[in-house]
C-alpha cells in the first residue's frame, strides 16, 4: 500500500509536468493549428541553458532559472518571427514540416555545444523540501515539481481567464476572423503562443533534468511525449492537457513500479490506443457548440 | 459640402487573381450618416465592406484598382490591424461570436484596438444599449440565441469606439420584432454618438426607413443611388425590392418592359 501511495504522488507530480508542458503545445495548436515537432527539442534546450547558467555561469539558482524561462519566452518570439512567418498563408503541412526540421536543428545545435554525455545539475535543492507524509517519503524535488506545476497552473488560470491578452489569445483560437474584424492582433498572437510554448517546455525540461538527469536524446524523446498526453486529453483542450498529463504520469510510474521499468515508455501509448477506440476525440476534445 | 468620412473612388477586387466582384465601384459617405447598400446576393455588398476594413486579405482578396480615402488617409490594400485603429469595425455577417467564450468576454475583445484602457464605462455603455446581455454576461456565447448574439457583436464593436460601423446583414434570420428593435438601437447608437454607419441589408424596407442615402448594387457595379426618400419611390426599387407590383396593376410577362428591367434586377 505504501509503495502504491508513493508510486501515486511521483507519478501526480511528473504527470503535472507533462501537463503543463502539453499545455504549451496546446496552445500553438489551438491558435494557429500547427503541431510542434520541436517541443522535445525545446524542453532540452531549457535544461541545458540552465545548466550551463548553473555549472559554468555560477549563476544562483533562482535567478539561473528565472533567467532561463525569460530566455526561452524570447526564443519562442524569435522562432515565430523568422521561422514561421514568413510561412503564414502557406499550407499547414508545410509549417508543421519545418518544425520538424526546427527539431532537427536544436538537437544537432545542442549536440554541437554539450555533446551527447549524460550531465547532472549540481545538488541544489534545499532538504527542507523533503516530505515525510506518514510512511510515504516525497523527495525534494517531487515536492518542488509539485509547487511550481500549481503556481504555473493558477498563473495561467488568471493569464487566460482575467487579463485582455489573455482573452484575445482565446478569441484568436476560437474564430479567427472575427477576432481580425475587431482589431485583435493576430500575428502578435502567434507570437505569443509561441513564447509561452517554448517557456513551460523550458521549464518542465529544467525539472526533468533534476529528476533523471540532462541528456539530449532522453529529454527530447520525453518531450514526444506531449503526443500521448494531448491527443488523450483532446489536442484543444488545454485542462484537456493536465488531466492527460497527469494520466501518462501515473500509468509510467506505475509500469516501472508494478511491472518493468523498460515497459514504462511503452504501456502509456497502449493505453492511449485503447481510450482512443472508445473516445475517438480524446477525453476532453471540443465539443462542438451547437445551437438547436 | 457636407463633411465626407469615407471615399471610395472606382474600386475593382479580384480574389485569387482571377475572379473579379468589383468592377468600380464608387461611393461616398457622409460623416455622420447611416447610408445603406442594398443588392441582391452576389451583388459585392459584403465584398465592398471587406475591401474597407482590411479583410479581404485573409480570403486571398486585393483592391487592384482605384482607392480608399477614409478621413484624408488612402486606406486600400491595408491590414486590418492597422485599419481597425483607424476607428473602422466592421460586424460580420452571420453573427460570428466567439462561442467558447462568455458575452462579457466576446465583449472585451472589442478593447483590442485600445488595449491597456479601461473598459469598464463601456461595457455599461452597451448594457444600457442592450439590457437583454446583462442577465447573460456571465454565459457561454454559444448558448445564446440569434437575437442575444446579434445585439453582442454589435456590442463588441460598439466596445471599440468606432467612427465608422459596418454592418453586414443585422436582420439575417432574425424574427420581425427582433429586427425592428434591432434597427431602432441602430438609430439610437448613430444618434448619440454620431457614428457613421454603412449598412447592408436584403431587408430594403427596414434599411431605408433609417438610412439618410442609399446605394443599390448590380454585379459588382452601383446600379442606383438617392436619398432614402428617393429610393423607396423609385418604381424599380418599389417593385422588386419592396415588392410592391409597379402603379398598383397586377404583373404580367406581357409588360416586356417589366420583363427586361426584372432581368436587370435578379
Amino acid at each position: 500500500m505504501d509503495f502504491f501511495l508513493q508510486l501515486l504522488v511521483n507519478g501526480v507530480c511528473v504527470g503535472l509536468l507533462y501537463g503543463i508542458s502539453a499545455m504549451g503545445f496546446v496552445m500553438i495548436f489551438k491558435a494557429s493549428s500547427v503541431l510542434n515537432f520541436a517541443h522535445g527539442e525545446l524542453l532540452a534546450l531549457g535544461a541545458f541553458i540552465f545548466l550551463s547558467l548553473v555549472t559554468w555561469g555560477k549563476i544562483p539558482v533562482v535567478a539561473a532559472f528565472l533567467l532561463t524561462l525569460a530566455g526561452c519566452f524570447l526564443l519562442g518570439f524569435v522562432i515565430e518571427r523568422f521561422f514561421l512567418r514568413p510561412l503564414i498563408g502557406e499550407k499547414l503541412i508545410f509549417v508543421i514540416m519545418l518544425t520538424v526540421g526546427l527539431a532537427a536543428m536544436f538537437k544537432g545545435l545542442i549536440l554541437l555545444i554539450w555533446g551527447g554525455n549524460l550531465h547532472t545539475y549540481p545538488e541544489f535543492l534545499p532538504p527542507s523540501l523533503e516530505m515525510q507524509l506518514g510512511s510515504i517519503y516525497i523527495a525534494p524535488v517531487y515536492s518542488a515539481t509539485l509547487v511550481i506545476s500549481i503556481v504555473f497552473l493558477i498563473l495561467f488560470g488568471l493569464f487566460f481567464k482575467k487579463s485582455s491578452q489573455g482573452i484575445f489569445m482565446r478569441s484568436v483560437a476560437d474564430n479567427q476572423k472575427a477576432a481580425l474584424s475587431l482589431g485583435v492582433h493576430v500575428r502578435r498572437v502567434f507570437a505569443l503562443s509561441w513564447a509561452i510554448a517554448a517557456m513551460v517546455a523550458c521549464m518542465s525540461g529544467i525539472v526533468l533534468g533534476i529528476i533523471n538527469g540532462v541528456n539530449v536524446h532522453d529529454l527530447s524523446a520525453i518531450g514526444l511525449k506531449v503526443f500521448p498526453v494531448v491527443i488523450l486529453g483532446g489536442l484543444d483542450s488545454i485542462g484537456g492537457a493536465i488531466i492527460g498529463g497527469i494520466i501518462i504520469g501515473l500509468l509510467e510510474t506505475f509500469t516501472g513500479g508494478y511491472l518493468s521499468p523498460s515497459l514504462r515508455d511503452v504501456v502509456p501509448y497502449i493505453v492511449l490506443v485503447v481510450i482512443l477506440m472508445v473516445k475517438p476525440y480524446g477525453l476532453f476534445g471540443l465539443v462542438e457548440i451547437e445551437r438547436v | 459640402m457636407a463633411d465626407i468620412l469615407l471615399q471610395l473612388n472606382n474600386i475593382s477586387v479580384v480574389y485569387s487573381d482571377v475572379i473579379q466582384v468589383l468592377k468600380g465601384v464608387s461611393l461616398s459617405v457622409t460623416r455622420g450618416h447611416i447610408v445603406s447598400l442594398l443588392g441582391s446576393n452576389g451583388a459585392g455588398k459584403t465584398t465592398t465592406l471587406k475591401a474597407i476594413s482590411g479583410l479581404l486579405k485573409p480570403e486571398n482578396g486585393e483592391v487592384t484598382d482605384g482607392n480608399i480615402i477614409y478621413a484624408g488617409v488612402n486606406i486600400q490594400n491595408q491590414a486590418p490591424e492597422f485599419i481597425t485603429r483607424k476607428g473602422i469595425i466592421q460586424v460580420l455577417e452571420g453573427r460570428q461570436p466567439f462561442k467558447y467564450l462568455t458575452i462579457e468576454e466576446n465583449l472585451r475583445v472589442g478593447t483590442a484596438t485600445r488595449p491597456g484602457k479601461p473598459y469598464k464605462e463601456d461595457l455599461e455603455m452597451v448594457y444600457r444599449y442592450f439590457p437583454a446581455l446583462v442577465k447573460r454576461r456571465k454565459a457561454l456565447a454559444g448558448y445564446c440565441s440569434g437575437g442575444e448574439l446579434q445585439m453582442l457583436v454589435i456590442g463588441r464593436a460598439l466596445m471599440a469606439h468606432p467612427q465608422l460601423l459596418m454592418l453586414d446583414e443585422p436582420s439575417l434570420g432574425l424574427a420581425p420584432l427582433v429586427v425592428q428593435e434591432i434597427f431602432h438601437i441602430i438609430k439610437k447608437i448613430n444618434e448619440e454618438h454620431g457614428t457613421t454607419i454603412v449598412l447592408v441589408e436584403q431587408n430594403a424596407n427596414m434599411a431605408l426607413q433609417v438610412a439618410h442615402y442609399g446605394y443599390v448594387m448590380e454585379n459588382g457595379k452601383i446600379v442606383m443611388e438617392g436619398t432614402s426618400g428617393e429610393l423607396s419611390d423609385n418604381p424599380d426599387v418599389k417593385e422588386f425590392y419592396l415588392g410592391m407590383a409597379a402603379s398598383g396593376m397586377a404583373k404580367s410577362y406581357k409588360d416586356v418592359k417589366s420583363y427586361r428591367r426584372r432581368k436587370r434586377w435578379l
